[in-house]
């Protein structure tokens, strides 16, 4: 049944016909998995394409002839350097370049940016950007839109099928094919795939057509985890948060080398000052032995008992087909090989750094 | 004759010569989800009334599995290390997860029949 607090998702009604279970996720009530089960939904996206809904997540439109320069103050980002139609992944930080939430923007016009923020940060984001904005000759416009994410690698093939053409549009590029539409190529699955705001009368058009495909089917929140932890990317409020950086979060790969030496952005100095010295600790990969899974919590520990870091991301990975998990070491034990343990329920579980991500990135890059 | 009991917990026991086979039921692994591990305990411990006996495992979160009943651990389901999802296929039958030898057979009083756990579980 659905969760008794929370706000619900305008297409609840869908998920219920569907056989959705639902929980609770960010103060929203949503569906965790429907009835083929969390294994099958996360290889069923790899092997064909899932369809979930994401309008948890807060679609904002920036605009206005400060835009870039509000960007560029909220975000280590060079907002003036996209395309048109090209996206970024960057952040909010804070004074001390923690990560207030991870983000993605789109430059839809010279003037106009399309900024995709997370569920349970989305209320806060709100309210930095807005009082960022008072300094700026901008607008800031909260979207109301239902907001669809289509991942593997049919995806394209679907959206054809229901008559939406992506063929030009590459990773990490995202247009406005329809009024009140935002589509980009992304998605937080390693998969191709594709993400969509639309208003609701048009997303239920849309899903109606889509799952006429039997390549489609929703997808639960349960296999959107276990698909974005295989692929290496990270959770905030768990992989990242206000107490981790981009640099020990192993992220600076998303801000560009001039923004990093000379950028303005809020953090700068803080991050400037991480990097000179080197993060103390490091995002890394753990693959434990075995099939037990390592959770979310669990310290690591080094042969010697030593304390090594601990873990912020685990579970199964069905198309891994082992146990794939997350967290932060000490930087001298972040080399890919190095052999740690995971205490769980007092157990000693020896786990290898390993690289990420778990399952190849097959994004759709040209 | 063996005698299945239930628990509010939504576990089963198939009791036979003071002997208890003990799973969860098919709702519980319904709500659990694809098991990937199932922590099994030692044969020979004992283990009372409300104690964790068994961990299972599925994609998203560990679970634990009480002693439904006081008694000694004889005997687990080996077959679960290789493949768990044994519990979610054939949660009342394969899918069993340890025996234990009762050391009071007057708690299964306490427990309820099949009739009364459809009722439980609505």
């Amino acid at each position: 049944m659905t969760g008794d607090d929370g706000k619900h998702l305008p297409l609840e009604d869908l998920h219920l016909a569907a056989g959705a279970r639902f929980g609770a996720f960010a103060g929203w009530s949503m569906p965790l998995t429907y009835p083929a089960g969390v294994m099958k939904e996360h290889l069923h996206s790899r092997e064909h394409a899932g369809l979930f809904d994401i309008s948890h997540m807060k679609l904002f439109e920036v605009s206005g002839p400060g835009a870039v320069a509000l960007l560029d103050r909220a975000c280590p980002l060079d907002a003036g350097a996209l395309e048109i139609s090209q996206s970024k992944y960057t952040f909010f930080l804070d004074d001390h370049a923690g990560i207030l939430d991870d983000l993605i923007v789109t430059r839809l016009g010279d003037a106009r940016f399309m900024v995709v923020a997370n569920a349970g940060n989305a209320a806060a984001d709100e309210k930095h950007i807005r009082a960022l904005a008072a300094d700026f000759d901008v607008k800031v416009d909260a979207l109301d839109r239902v907001f669809l994410a289509i991942q593997g690698p049919d995806a394209w093939a679907i959206l054809s099928r229901a008559g939406i053409e992506t063929g030009t549009l590459l990773f990490m590029h995202g247009v406005e094919p329809r009024e009140n539409w935002f589509m980009s190529r992304s998605g937080y699955t390693g998969e191709d795939g594709f993400e969509i705001g639309l208003p609701e009368a048009d997303a239920r058009d849309l899903v109606a057509r889509l799952l006429q495909d039997e390549r489609a089917q929703w997808i639960g929140l349960a296999a959107r985890d276990s698909l974005r932890l295989e692929a290496g990317l990270c959770l905030h409020g768990q992989d990242i948060t206000p107490q981790t950086d981009p640099a020990s979060a192993g992220l600076m790969w998303a801000i560009p080398k001039e923004v990093r030496a000379a950028g303005r952005f809020i953090g700068a100095d803080a991050l400037r000052a991480i990097v000179e010295k080197g993060p103390a600790q490091k995002r890394v990969g753990l693959k434990p032995e075995g099939r037990q899974p390592v959770r979310a919590g669990a310290v690591l520990v080094d042969a010697d008992g030593r304390p090594a870091g601990h873990v912020t991301s685990g579970g199964f990975g069905p198309s891994a087909a082992h146990p794939v998990a997350m967290g932060y070491v000490i930087t001298a034990l972040a080399k890919p090989g190095t052999k740690l343990f995971a205490d769980v329920r007092g157990t000693k579980i020896p786990v290898d750094v390993a690289s990420l991500p778990f399952t190849p990135h097959r994004y759709r890059k040209g | 004759m063996a005698k299945t009991y239930f628990t509010a917990d939504h576990e089963w026991l198939r009791v036979e010569n003071g002997v208890a086979t003990v799973g969860i039921t098919d709702y519980a692994q319904e709500q659990l989800g694809d098991l990937v591990f199932v922590e099994l305990p030692e044969s020979g411990r004992k283990v009372a009334k409300g104690d964790t006996a068994v961990v299972v495992e599925s994609v998203k979160a560990a679970s634990d599995v009480y002693a439904p009943v006081d008694g000694e651990i004889t005997d687990t389901n080996g077959a679960l290390s290789a493949d768990p999802s044994l519990v979610n296929s054939a949660a009342t039958s394969d899918g069993w997860l340890w025996k234990m030898k009762l050391a009071d057979e007057g708690q299964l009083a306490g427990l309820m029949d099949e009739a009364a756990y459809k009722a439980h579980i609505g």
